[in-house]
């Protein structure tokens, strides 16, 4: 056993405990870091397919921001578990339908064409982020830029759903408040000493 | 040094085994050194502000107080770490190494002088925003598992603080990647040699502002320190926490302004390259080239000046308000970087390539 399969199958090991953990462990917010745990796992079995820039994304957007937003969102609810347990009975079979068919599609789709050969169709190019960008940036530039567009859109679209103007609310205007300058608010004045006689 | 060493370990065990002692054999080369920096670092920053407030700073132990870190880590192993009764305890105890562990992680990929580096990876800078977006998790979860206000209302600060602040900090890195054409730290200090005129901070010098600024509110440092402003939430995420298990906190802030020392060293001021460079009569004589010429001694004075100045906005500098951090953050920081980006984008399609 070489050393890069000790790591794969520690790696392995970890991400798939993690993965049963996070949909079964009760408080939600151990779920959350047991999703955070796996997540972090599958990035390093990529760094070890040498897919460096797919697994460091990964950390970087989905460890880095996506989960601490979760993170935040959870942390400050307060959690009643038994309302949410309520129909585990009536939902199961539906759920296990489900799991079924998302199942089934896994195994057809591990099956097909594209995942049955052992080696790679082309050498992996020993800078794969350049050649990530070189091909979003050519190839496939107009996908990307219309993704992006569609991005910006939700984006502008959540922050005008959210935005609530309150006329009546009192708020202070921080440039204006940085913007102030010593001679605003201080003024000198000159007095002559007092002496001895007027005291 | 290094192959002789390598060549000794390969005759006595496997190969895999002894690549890992290896490794192992360099993180220490890495961590030892940096956990010294880091007490001295306290001893610095105390003894500076001292000065800069006309007092004396730590001087009983030892000569000059040199002994103080010392005594301060030798107290703190022996006190008592109390973990609070209805705080969550497994997630209370692995918070500090949560915080702790990207912290020195990331000196995985600095590069120390020209192939001194642990792991030359291709995509050092990306694994570099990666691993400071990780050290957020140490602090909240720290915040949420101590079951106290306090904690709780600084780990919300904390996290979004940081997650803003991440933002300017990777637009500003963008900036530097654009000019070296590469993600590997390595590649980016060569790029920058020639003469000091070459460093990127000139082009560069709105991206190096922000990026400096977002690494001290990373760092929770000084006047961005809200997530443990003493006024008004005690300690902040650390209110509970003693002992060893705080003085790991402790640790972590201080590895990382290290780390964003260096790094702005390395991306902005030439990292280990001499701003001698191309004076031959000094770089080419024999005794005083070695301290002239290129070397890990400038970037540990560069990093060094960029402590001074951590420890300078502290003493000068009154806190922010938590609005105005993110108004600094989100309508400053980040419009800067954006117009910075793009004029560099058009000076690079136009090909001023002397500044670029």
């Amino acid at each position: 056993m070489t050393f890069e399969q000790i790591i794969f199958y520690l790696f392995s090991a970890v991400l798939v405990t993690a993965a049963v953990g996070m949909v079964t462990v009760r408080n939600p917010v151990y779920a959350a870091l047991c999703l955070i745990l796996s997540f972090f796992t599958s990035a390093a079995l990529w760094l070890l397919l040498e897919a460096e820039f797919l697994g460091i994304v990964l950390v970087l957007v989905y460890v880095g921001a996506v989960m601490v937003l979760f993170l935040f969102v959870i942390m400050m609810l307060d959690l009643n578990l038994d309302p949410l347990k309520e129909g585990f009975a009536r939902y199961a079979p539906v759920g296990f339908l489900v799991a079924a068919v998302i199942a089934v599609e896994m195994i057809m789709v591990l099956q097909s064409g594209p995942f049955q050969t052992t080696t790679p169709a082309a050498a992996a190019p020993a800078n794969n982020t350049e050649a990530l960008g070189a091909i979003l940036y050519t190839d496939y530039v107009y996908p990307f830029e219309i993704a992006a567009v569609i991005l910006v859109v939700a984006i502008i679209a959540a922050i005008v759903l959210t935005l609530r103007r309150r006329p009546d609310a009192r708020k202070q205007d921080i440039s204006q408040q940085v913007q102030v300058r010593r001679e605003d608010r201080v003024r000198l004045v000159k007095m002559k000493a007092e002496t001895k006689e007027q005291a | 040094m290094v192959e002789f060493l390598n060549n000794l370990l390969t005759a006595f065990l496997p190969d895999w085994l002894a690549l890992l002692v290896m490794i192992v054999l360099k993180i220490v080369a890495i961590v030892l050194p940096l956990i010294l920096l880091v007490a001295y670092a306290t001893y610095a920053e105390r003894k500076i502000i001292g000065y800069m407030q006309v007092r004396l700073g730590p001087n009983r132990v030892g000569f000059k107080g040199l002994l103080q870190p010392f005594a301060d880590m030798f107290k703190l192993i022996f006190k008592e770490i109390v973990v609070p009764e209805k705080s969550n305890r497994f997630l209370f105890l692995i918070a500090p190494l949560l915080a702790m562990g990207p912290a020195f992680a990331a000196w995985a990929v600095i590069p120390f002088s020209d192939g001194m580096v642990l792991a030359d990876v291709n995509a050092g800078l990306l694994f570099l925003l990666a691993l400071t977006s990780l050290g957020v998790y140490g602090v909240i979860i720290a915040g949420w598992a101590s079951n106290s206000k306090y904690a709780q209302l600084s780990a919300l600060r904390i996290g979004a603080q940081m997650v803003s602040y991440e933002i300017a900090m990777g637009f500003a890195l963008v900036g530097v990647l654009m000019a070296s054409g590469s993600l590997n730290l390595g590649d980016i200090v060569r790029a920058q040699s020639g003469s000091i005129f070459s460093w990127f901070v000139w082009p560069l010098f709105g991206l190096f502002l922000v990026y400096f600024i977002s690494g001290v509110a990373e760092t929770n440092r000084a006047p961005f320190d809200v997530a443990e402003g003493e006024s008004e939430i005690v300690a902040g995420f650390h209110v509970e926490y003693s002992g060893m298990a705080f003085s790991i906190f402790f640790l972590a802030e201080y590895a990382n302004m290290w780390l964003i020392s260096a790094l702005t060293s390395l991306m902005f001021l030439g990292g280990w390259l001499s701003p001698f460079q191309g004076l031959t009569f000094l770089t080419d004589t024999p005794v005083i080239g070695l301290l002239f010429g290129d070397g890990i001694h400038w970037l540990l004075l560069k990093a060094s000046f960029f402590m001074l100045l951590f420890f300078w906005f502290r003493a000068t500098f009154p806190r922010y308000r938590y609005d105005q951090i993110m108004r600094l953050g989100w309508k400053v920081l980040i419009p800067v970087t954006l117009v910075w980006i793009f004029g560099e984008g058009l000076a690079i399609a136009l090909g001023w390539t002397p500044w670029l």
